[in-house]
């Protein structure tokens, strides 16, 4: 392996590493304004709350899989 | 080969995450650390005059952030309470909308100066974790005490120990 193959193998590692990188954020905790909006509560509708829940354990067949009662048929 | 190559390029990898963690998370102000001058940073309000001396309280909060609320009612009933005695609070908001800023302290209306950190760099000077954070400052402009959050009376009962242990 001649020197400059190795020298560039060497700088792929960094190299991906800082590209992969450059699309992370640390949220600090002053910047979380537009997160604590209500908007971004995903609890926020409970009629899509329970419409979508009532999908999902009916497509899964696993009704009471999230704490309720409920005998895992989706019949209800 | 392969695998020596796989282990260097991951030797690397694992470098650069370690670096890249180490230059990202800012050491927070902590107790025995000087606090910036406040007059330094551009703060949009009225700063209250001669500070030098004083015990100063410096709390960090926010419109959106609902212990900040909580904690408003509290932090003026200390500020009516030892601002005779020499205690001077100030309201630091971090908001980035000046409009919400308002909004909430004309429901919350306070006693205290409250003040706008415009460009946020005293707050990333301070570099604080939680929301809302409260720092007792001595009279040589020392941190004594960090407040990370408000735990309501129990907050409240520390915070007036801690008051009285300075200002005497």
């Amino acid at each position: 392996m001649t020197a400059w193959k190795r020298c560039k193998q060497l700088r792929m590692g960094p190299v991906l590493t800082l590209f992969i990188l450059s699309g992370c954020a640390q949220v600090q905790p002053w910047e979380r304004g537009t997160l604590s909006e209500y908007t971004m509560r995903p609890d926020r509708d409970p009629l899509y709350d329970a419409l979508t829940e009532h999908i999902y354990f009916s497509r899964e067949a696993a009704s009471g899989g999230r704490g309720v009662g409920g005998g895992g048929c989706g019949c209800n | 080969m392969y695998s020596e190559k796989l282990i260097r390029c991951l030797v690397i990898c694992t470098t650069s995450l370690l670096l890249y963690a180490v230059t990202s998370f800012a050491t927070p102000l902590k107790r025995g650390d000087a606090f910036p001058e406040l007059g330094s940073y551009q703060l949009e309000g009225t700063l209250p005059e001669r500070l030098q001396g004083k015990v100063l309280l410096v709390d960090f909060w926010a419109s959106w952030c609902a212990p900040c609320r909580r904690s408003f009612a509290v932090y003026d009933a200390l500020h009516d309470k030892y601002q005779e005695k020499g205690l001077v609070l100030i309201g630091i908001s971090v908001d980035d909308d000046v409009d919400m800023m308002q909004t909430f302290l004309e429901k919350n209306p306070v006693s205290f100066p409250v003040l706008r950190d415009v460009g946020q760099q005293l707050v990333a000077q301070c570099s604080i974790k939680t929301m809302p954070t409260l720092f007792l400052i001595d009279q040589q402009g020392v941190v004594r005490f960090v407040h990370n959050g408000f735990g309501g009376e129990e907050t409240k009962e520390q915070l007036i120990a801690q008051i009285e242990g300075l200002i005497e």
